[in-house]
């Protein structure tokens, strides 16, 4: 390592290597938010196209207009974090703790298959289920429960589970990997101690995995909280979302600044998630 | 403040029955009273602890994988239901491969010619996008692993944000960034350009880079430096260093990360959506169109396919990384 790093020419070789990922990063990856920022800042002009006047406007109607929408996919994106959460924790502790490694393997293997399957597919199997002549309806019905059947899509209930759906593997992995680590001493040690299991989970087990769930957590938060497809298919008008508004905002007769505006109040949102990770992932790991 | 350590005839304070199974020879037992309750209530939590951690994961399976069995097995439901069982039926797949609508209309023959179209759509953007954000990426991964040079903390941070950011956002920022490019070419060449696979691709090679160059990294972490070091020593120049023992050994890596970043690529619907043209409509964009106006009864045939199409690609992945991780071991 040390030679590669002083031998003569070496700079010049990290350079090229870097170069061509990094003007691609920057141009269509950074240039681009950048422009969305400025855009944030301009008025609306014909065609929806943001226009020199510089103003604050967008933000006002952003979180005077929209600010119930926003709001409530927050609430969305926190209560489908906590539900995979509680989902996935055990199942990635069930899986951890399996002895054969080919049984890890097939149950990892389960787990990452809908996860690998299209995201609309997956999306298009629950819809299939919930609505009103699926099957969960026509099973209830020729059991007699219920009469009518039930409006299960197009409700925020749904919106959840689906996106509890969609994003639980994001979950399970870190989880498993952080159990996966658990030195097991460590919980026999508390036993030794006199902890009973309730005690050694809260007081070993779960801070010893902290890093795995905050890490699932903000994985699942990131893409909740900017879902579209999800909300779109399965939420109808009452289950709007942000990623919902951006995109109205973006089509025919949009807004452009304004989509931008609610785009960097995302973005604002998101990267608070991200602070809550690297304060808390990183308290762990030293 | 002494406390009495572990000892083969300490008893258990918990009041747990002792694991090692081994007799209680100290015969001081006596002197100490165990528990009852507490033992009783130890146990119980022990029980349900034991039923929860058998019983959640078996709900979770079932949550995850009862929609897809049922599409799988409605794609083979003789009518358009997919809530009433009217018998076996192979049609819709015959329907979608032989291109000839044997109970369809001319409505449906439309769809299925558009479908082929959307799949051959979807492999070239996912085979463009593959190939140079693999090379790229690879690239970047040795440099951020190898090099040192300015401002590397920086570009660090810079490809993880691709990782963090919702794909909305993205998805929009290009389209706005495309926008205005167009509209400035026109402007100074006169030359109108529309949205279309080129920006797609530029779309997908743009969010997958970060997660091939986060996985060659992770390969390059566990490689042996003193390899290349012996390589060096026996007088190969860089060139040969890098082709005879780095690109091998990483190899594995490199092939993981192309096979992520093609799923990716295949699966992705957002940024494509926002960045697509007339004509270059992929299959995650399909599917959404068909969702959004009437879903044909060959949605569930086309569904069933994808999904077997990614457990090949799973699969795959999977025998490559234990492949990879066995070549590692032995070189390590």
């Amino acid at each position: 390592m040390a030679r590669h790093g002083n031998a003569p020419g070496s700079k010049a070789r990290a350079i090229t290597l870097v170069g061509p990922a990094t003007f691609w990063l920057i141009a269509f990856f950074l240039l681009p938010l950048v422009f969305v920022a400025v855009a944030s800042f301009m008025s609306r002009g014909s065609g929806g196209a943001p226009v020199p006047p510089l103003t604050l406007d967008q933000y006002e109607r952003t979180f005077t207009v929209f600010g119930p929408v926003i709001w409530r996919s927050i609430q969305v994106a926190f209560f489908t974090t906590v539900v995979s959460l509680l989902l996935g924790y055990p199942l990635a502790f069930f899986i951890s703790r399996r002895r054969d490694p080919r049984v890890r393997l097939l149950l990892l293997f389960l787990v990452l298959l809908p996860f690998w399957t299209n995201f609309l597919v997956r999306t298009y199997a629950l819809i299939t289920l919930l609505q009103r002549d699926g099957l969960i309806n026509g099973l209830l019905q020729s059991l007699g429960f219920i009469a009518e059947p039930l409006q299960m899509l197009f409700t925020s209930g749904a919106v959840l589970l689906g996106l509890v759906y969609g994003y639980l593997p994001f979950m399970i992995l870190p989880i498993y990997a952080s159990v996966e680590r658990l030195d097991m001493r460590f919980v026999e040690a508390a036993h030794d101690l006199g902890a009973n299991d309730w005690r050694a989970f809260w007081r070993v087990i779960f801070p010893l995995t902290l890093p795995g769930v905050v890490a699932g957590c903000i994985l699942v938060f990131i893409p909740a909280i900017g879902a579209f497809v999800t909300p779109d298919l399965m939420g109808g008008t009452r289950g709007l979302m942000i990623g919902n508004l951006i995109q109205s905002q973006f089509g025919g007769r949009g807004n452009i600044p304004l989509g931008s505006a609610i785009s960097m109040v995302l973005l604002v949102v998101v990267f608070l998630g991200v602070l809550v990770y690297t304060r808390w992932g990183q308290q762990e790991e030293t | 403040m002494s406390v009495p350590g572990p000892g083969p005839g300490r008893p258990n304070r918990s009041g747990r029955p002792d694991r090692s199974g081994r007799p209680d020879r100290s015969g001081r037992a006596g002197a100490f009273e165990i528990d009852k309750g507490r033992l009783g209530r130890d146990m119980a939590v022990r029980k349900a602890g034991k039923v929860g951690l058998w019983l959640s994961p078996f709900l979770v399976y079932l949550f995850l994988w009862i929609p897809i069995v049922v599409l799988v097995v409605f794609s083979f439901n003789d009518g358009a239901s997919v809530s009433v069982w009217n018998g076996f039926t192979t049609v819709w797949y015959e329907n979608i491969f032989n291109n000839t609508i044997t109970a369809g209309t001319e409505a449906a023959r439309f769809q299925t010619g558009l479908l082929l179209a959307a799949v051959r759509n979807s492999l070239l953007v996912a085979g463009v996008a593959t190939l140079v954000s693999t090379i790229l990426g690879t690239m970047l991964a040795l440099a951020l692993a190898r090099g040192r040079f300015f401002g590397r903390k920086t570009l660090d941070a810079l490809f993880y944000l691709p990782v963090v950011i919702p794909d909305i956002t993205q998805g929009v920022a290009l389209a706005v960034f495309f926008n205005l490019v167009f509209e400035a070419v026109q402007r100074m060449l006169g030359v109108r350009l529309v949205p279309g696979f080129g920006t797609i691709i530029i779309a997908h090679i743009a969010f997958n880079i970060s997660y091939v160059a986060i996985i060659v990294r992770a390969r390059l972490a566990t490689m042996d430096p003193t390899l290349e070091e012996a390589g060096r020593d026996l007088g190969a120049n860089y060139q040969q260093t890098f082709w005879r023992i780095t690109f091998p050994i990483l190899m594995p890596g490199v092939l993981a990360g192309g096979l992520l970043a093609f799923t990716l690529s295949l699966d992705d619907f957002v940024i494509t959506f926002f960045n697509a043209g007339v004509g270059t409509t992929t299959l995650p964009l399909f599917v959404y169109g068909m969702l959004k106006q009437r879903v044909p009864p060959e949605i569930n045939a086309i569904s069933a396919l994808m999904i077997a199409a990614s457990i090949v690609l799973v699969g795959l992945s999977l025998i490559m990384q234990r492949r990879g991780n066995r070549s590692g071991e032995s070189s390590a």
